[in-house]
């Protein structure tokens, strides 16, 4: 007892923390069977609410799935740690929502009903490109399962002080048990309320340390960076200008904007994103949950620049990389320094509940894609008898996928978080932006075509990742005397970037067209004018349910 | 229930014929006249962003006002330019795309009947 007291960030306090968590799962818990209580027992209500949430209210819910614990803590460490570079991530995260905005959440919204495979399908023949694009949501949804998980069991190492590996996992555990309970009793209704909860609450709470900062420095920002300099003692002045992490050699220039590609483009190919917008009943309102979280997640990455230099200033380089989780504990110290042990530990809450809101939504947004694509319109061949037995498969694969979280995040506890992110992200850009946009406005596209773009895209992407250095072959740091790559003591790497995205994006374009002009299949004219006039006038989009 | 298809059988609609349209290749050119260029305007704006914190770091970390440096200022500049694209298009919508796609689709709607 003695030692859980004493917490894993000097001045946590465990069991406060973990009675705010369970205060926050109680509470949303509650609202999940209330608001379950008036869900009719269709499919369209266990994966999209029924179409019946506002714009804002989406929009709210979007932020609630997009800023993830890596986002909150990542960026807001990286900041503090490397400054400028930092800030670069969280510009890629907001600019992409331009894409969704513009290029894909109408069109999407008007088109399909439950998933990615709805919109890519429409024209093409059903079995193959479901299969494509089920395969596609996926690897996505797992790699950034993954992330969350493993990320969930560092945020344990680092607040609750436990650093023993069996009582990590049954933590683990315990998250995927809670995750797996609000997806199958509230579906995507329940869901989107325990991200619209979190997203209230993880923006309110980085709002007021925020402006506690700079109240702090008299509400001039040139000072707190002057703070965050001075403190930063040697390399801190590198901190305020571009380059202190990637600007080191051409191969990480390059590698940099890789990176920037992947980040800009991969959020409007992220399925459990284009999910969110089935869950709205139109088009304009799809378009409203946008422009709502545009607002939101700009608001809240102004708030991590303010917050990183903060913890820079405030906590200082030193304390935060000798912390357990290292640039990750930015965020949870500089809570402590402004608040106290009650701060630290509702920002700590904060953090977890952001972890099971992610989780959740990809849980629903992958059972989905495999009972609606694969169930239903490959195995049964888009036969089946009653709606229920579409759902049973949903609630059944939600649970195996739960279940293989769990195990996936415990075995991945201690991988690189950033790493799975960037596959995800690389993997939505090259595999699922280019087939989405042919889809929508290429008249020409073809079931070929879309095959090649998705199954070429993912391919590629995640051979280009097994052979780079993120999984073999990083020299072995001095300091930690391990290498920052994934296998240790082997070397088989041969492409030079971390992230894929500058080759492998351009190629899923490149094999989209091809698949296209080099298959003697025609593309089916009728349905693409049904297509085209569908998403452009929203013509036939099903009445959504009042709630 | 929101589970039945309220849309009409496809077949009994003569899609194509929708499309060729004047009406239809107006919204059509209205959305694809507007979205592609500013696309094209955001990337080409951002991507600008990435090569100089990239490879002008020097110019970048020009200090203007105390410690904010022009990088900074760029990058405030990028969350600047995302909201008000938004709000651009928000209005384009509002004003040049609705009407016209509401219109259409009563039409439709209506024919079906």
């Amino acid at each position: 007892m003695s030692v859980l007291a004493q917490g894993g960030v000097e001045g946590s306090n465990p069991l406060l923390n973990i009675a705010i968590f369970g205060v926050f799962v109680v509470v949303t818990l509650v609202i999940v069977v209330r608001v379950s209580r008036r869900a009719s027992s269709g499919a369209s209500d266990f994966y999209t609410a029924g179409g019946g949430f506002s714009g804002p209210q989406n929009g709210v819910a979007i932020s609630g799935d997009y800023l993830s614990a890596a986002s909150f803590l990542g960026i807001a460490g990286a900041i503090a740690l490397n400054g400028y570079d930092g800030f670069l991530y969280s510009i890629g995260f907001l600019v992409a929502w331009l894409v969704a905005l513009l290029l894909v959440a109408e069109l999407l919204r008007n088109t399909g009903r439950f998933t990615l495979g709805d919109v890519l399908a429409f024209r093409m023949k059903q079995a193959p490109v479901r299969a494509a694009a089920a395969t596609s949501t996926l690897a996505v949804s797992f790699f950034y399962l993954l992330a969350q998980m493993a990320g969930a069991g560092g945020l344990i190492a680092l607040l609750l002080n436990i650093t023993d590996g069996f009582q990590q996992s049954v933590v683990i555990a315990i998250v995927g048990a809670i995750m797996i309970a609000y997806v199958l009793i509230g579906g995507m209704r329940g869901t989107t309320w325990v991200q619209i909860i979190k997203a209230v609450l993880l923006i309110a709470g980085a709002g007021v340390m925020t402006v506690w900062v700079l109240v702090l420095y008299g509400f001039n920002f040139s000072a707190l960076l002057g703070a965050a300099v001075e403190r930063g003692g040697e390399t801190g002045a590198a901190l305020l200008n571009p380059g202190k992490q990637y600007g080191v050699s051409s191969v990480s220039q390059l590698d940099f904007l890789s990176l920037g590609l992947a980040l800009v483009l991969g959020t409007a190919g992220l399925p459990h994103i284009l999910m969110r917008f089935y869950t709205v009943p139109t088009a304009k309102e799809a378009r409203r949950s946008v422009v709502w979280a545009i607002w939101l997640i700009g608001l809240f990455y102004l708030f991590t620049l303010v917050l990183g230099y903060g913890a820079g200033a405030i906590v200082g380089p030193e304390a935060i990389r000798a912390a357990p989780g290292g640039a990750n504990s930015a965020a949870p110290l500089l809570a402590y320094e402004l608040g106290g042990t009650l701060l630290l530990g509702i920002i700590a809450a904060v953090a977890f509940a952001t972890i099971l809101a992610v989780v959740a939504g990809l849980t629903i947004t992958a059972s989905a894609s495999f009972a609606h694509d694969i169930y239903v319109n490959v195995i049964k061949k888009g036969k089946i008898d009653d709606q229920h037995e579409e759902v049973r498969v949903a609630r059944i694969t939600a649970v195996v996928i739960g279940v293989a979280a769990i195990f996936g995040g415990i075995l991945a506890s201690g991988q690189n978080i950033a790493f799975l992110v960037a596959l995800a992200f690389a993997v939505a850009a090259s595999a699922n932006l280019p087939t989405i946009l042919y889809s929508l406005f290429w008249k020409r596209f073809n079931t070929s075509g879309a095959l090649w773009s998705i199954y070429g895209g993912l391919g590629i992407t995640v051979v280009l990742i097994v052979f780079s250095p993120v999984v073999s072959g990083k020299p072995v740091s001095a300091t930690t005397g391990n290498s920052p790559s994934m296998l240790q003591g082997v070397d088989f790497s041969w492409f030079p970037l971390d992230n894929p995205g500058i080759v492998s994006i351009p190629a899923s374009f490149l094999l989209g067209y091809l698949g296209t002009v080099l298959s003697k299949n025609k593309a089916d004219t009728k349905k693409y004018a049904e297509m085209e006039v569908r998403s452009l006038t929203g013509v036939g989009v099903e009445k959504s349910v009042v709630h | 229930m929101s589970t039945t298809d309220s849309s009409p059988p496809t077949e009994v609609r003569d899609w194509e014929a929708v499309q060729a349209t004047p009406e239809f290749q107006d919204l059509r050119r209205r959305l694809r006249n507007f979205v592609f260029p500013v696309a094209g305007l955001f990337l080409g704006w951002y991507v600008l962003y990435v090569l100089l914190a990239n490879y002008a770091s020097e110019f970048m970390s020009i200090k203007v006002l105390g410690n904010v440096n022009i990088g900074l200022i760029f990058g405030l500049l990028q969350f600047v330019s995302t909201f008000a694209i938004t709000a651009w298009y928000v209005r384009f919508a509002d004003k040049r795309f609705d009407p016209l796609a509401g219109k259409l689709r009563a039409e439709l709607e209506e024919d079906h009947k």
